[in-house]
């Protein structure tokens, strides 16, 4: 297949780089030096986007790729690809869906222990030397706190089954309940944010879930609140988020996504009660691999003509 | 004597050493016993006993402190010695057994919180939470010149080998199960109440294990228990993780092994020379430390002291203590 031409929107993978190189005739998209550049020379010949959580394919991509067949997100968020215009031209999406899902729950529940132990907290102390002029204070007992996820797909599942073994009780707030859980089920996010001492967006982003968290809900939560995002950044309203933490409004927050990645507010870097990554939810050796198969396996499926393994669209 | 005289209705508690946050003993129990604060005194240790602890039957232990031989000759009233701890190495329980002092410690009120850190430190080793922490907090994450931060390992699968199945281990099982791992374990016993696989050496364990999670005593028998030969059985991938107590370790084997890169990381909450730790470890981003904290919560620790108090008032009413250390 090394005349069929893919295009790969940002370095996301070496191991897929070099899959996606030995199978196709591969064009990397970061190594023009503008977009203008890159259409003159390309635009013709693309019949595949590999993109990401950084860039997918939006509107403008799309229209100016008259051959694009498919697009295979290295993701199984779909927020940065055009949707509706792939459905309008015909043009098939695929994601990694299940994949991932065990990594990104393991960040949601390392974050909820690092915020509430101080574990990054107390790391700095032991390696700044403080430990022999003091014992590090007390912190707040994780077992047995409400955690209250909002949208309960596959990864909030694994989220609500991994902190049930903690003694936590479960609710949740979906777009629709969920009766074969025995979770207890919310119909509005700021009655879950009351009832809850630990609140993890595990949504896709969406309009309608566009700063599903705002002052509203922040408020709600409160000030010994702890705020968890594995979502996307767009699901918080960041800046209301950044003085409610400031203002000693909110408990604390675990976030491994943000509005404008890799920008992160910097009022937040000195703060104990928040611990930060940078979007590596599902970031393993095991994971990276097995959804860079996905999305090779779903290329070659398109292109011979089989049944797509993940399809979208 | 006018301390003696002014509390002697009530009954007397030897306190050596403070426990922690012994301010909040003083303020809530004060009414209820009359604590003996050798500390506070100029005499020497000796004299203050022989002068002052003649008569007295209980003791309160800082949980850190020495109770040996030396100390206990100078008591000979001595019936009880009670810990906030759940930790017992600190103790020389033979000695007390000789003397008909009985011991009781903090039972399993703090297994779930040892648990939740051992569980921490796991997923932090292995996702680099800490590492991520850093980077990002230093503004490396925009920077144009910096590299990202090395993949991480996934969780879910992993072959854990819990050392010591008591509670706190247990716990530990629980909670890791739900991730997906499999559990095996080495225990002075085996247990048949549970499924997982024994093992009943340690370096068996260890060689069929991709992590070890410590949640044993220190005694005799487990000092130094994870040797030289325990972590190249764990291999240069394996971690391990000790919420016990750092003894447990051969510690330098650990810092040389994890420095080579003969072992691929670990969490530790406790040292060997507590508090201090060896610097070689500061330059490692595969290992992440924590200053003995595991059982420390406002939580717990509310209830380690309400749990103390209970055994002294359950010893004093003659009645069966709450949380007597038996003889295993």
């Amino acid at each position: 297949m090394d005349s069929i031409t893919v295009l790969m929107t940002s370095p996301m993978s070496d191991y897929l780089e070099t899959q996606l190189r030995d199978r196709f005739n591969l064009v990397k998209l970061w190594t023009y030096s503008s977009k203008t550049d890159f259409f003159k020379h390309n635009s013709h010949s693309i019949r595949a986007v590999v993109g990401n959580t950084k860039i997918g394919a939006d509107a403008e991509l799309i229209d100016s790729l008259p051959e694009l067949e498919i697009v295979s997100s290295y993701s199984v968020g779909l927020d940065k690809i055009d949707l509706r215009k792939c459905q309008e031209k015909g043009i098939r999406v695929t994601n990694t869906p299940d994949v991932l899902t065990d990594d990104v729950a393991d960040v949601a529940m390392g974050l909820m222990l690092a915020v509430t132990r101080r574990v990054c907290e107390c790391d700095r102390f032991v390696r700044r030397g403080l430990w022999p002029k003091g014992n590090f204070r007390l912190t707040n007992k994780f077992s047995g706190m409400q955690v209250g996820i909002v949208g309960l797909d596959r990864i909030g599942s694994a989220i609500a089954k991994r902190a049930e073994a903690f003694g936590c009780p479960i609710s949740y707030y979906s777009r629709s309940e969920k009766p074969e859980t025995n979770y207890k089920y919310f119909s509005n996010i700021i009655d879950l944010a009351v009832n809850c001492q630990i609140l993890v967006v595990a949504c896709a982003l969406t309009k309608e879930t566009h700063h599903i968290i705002n002052r509203e809900v922040i408020d709600a939560l409160g000030p010994e609140g702890i705020l968890i995002n594995i979502g996307r950044g767009s699901h918080i309203d960041e800046p209301e988020l950044v003085s409610a933490l400031l203002e000693g409004r909110l408990g604390g927050a675990g976030l491994d996504v943000f509005e404008n990645e890799p920008e992160v507010p910097e009022q937040l870097f000195g703060l104990e009660n928040v611990v930060l990554m940078p979007h590596v939810g599902s970031d393993t050796v095991e994971t990276a691999d097995a959804m860079a198969d996905l999305v090779i396996k779903n290329l070659e499926a398109h292109f011979l003509k089989k049944p797509l393994l993940t399809p979208v669209v | 004597m006018a301390h003696g005289i002014i509390h002697s209705h009530l009954p007397q508690v030897l306190v050596v050493h403070p426990p922690e946050s012994f301010s909040v003993y003083q303020s809530q129990y004060s009414h209820k016993f009359h604590f003996l604060k050798a500390w506070e005194s100029p005499l020497p240790l000796d004299q203050f006993l022989s002068t002052h602890a003649r008569n007295v039957q209980a003791m309160l232990s800082s949980g850190i402190s020495p109770i040996k031989a030396d100390l206990l000759c100078h008591l000979p009233s001595l019936r009880l010695v009670v810990t906030p701890s759940t930790g017992l190495n600190h103790i020389d329980l033979s000695e007390c057994r000789r003397r008909g002092v009985a011991v009781a410690n903090a039972g399993s009120v703090a297994s779930c919180d040892v648990a939740d850190l051992a569980v921490g430190l796991l997923i932090d080793v292995l996702r680099k939470i800490s590492v991520a922490d850093r980077y990002v907090k230093q503004g490396l994450w925009a920077s144009k010149t910096s590299y990202p931060i090395p993949l991480g390992s996934k969780l879910k699968g992993k072959r854990i080998g819990i050392i010591g199945l008591g509670s706190i281990g247990q716990e530990v099982a629980t909670r890791l199960e739900a991730f997906g791992c499999s559990i095996s374990y080495n225990s002075r016993k085996q247990k048949p109440s549970f499924s997982y696989p024994f093992y009943s050496s340690v370096f068996e364990l260890a060689t069929n294990s991709d992590a070890l999670v410590i949640c044993c005593g220190l005694s005799d028998q487990t000092h130094h228990l994870i040797n030289k030969d325990v972590l190249l059985a764990l291999g240069k991938e394996g971690v391990i993780i000790n919420v016990g107590r750092g003894a447990i370790i051969d510690e330098k084997e650990m810092v040389q092994c994890l420095v080579q890169g003969d072992i691929g990381g670990a969490g530790l909450d406790v040292f060997e020379n507590e508090p201090n730790v060896p610097k070689e470890l500061f330059a490692l981003d595969n290992v992440v430390l924590t200053p003995h904290r595991a059982a420390f919560t406002h939580e717990t620790r509310a209830s380690m002291r309400e749990l103390a108090v209970g055994n002294l008032e359950a010893f004093f009413l003659n009645k069966p203590l709450l949380s007597q250390v038996m003889d295993n």
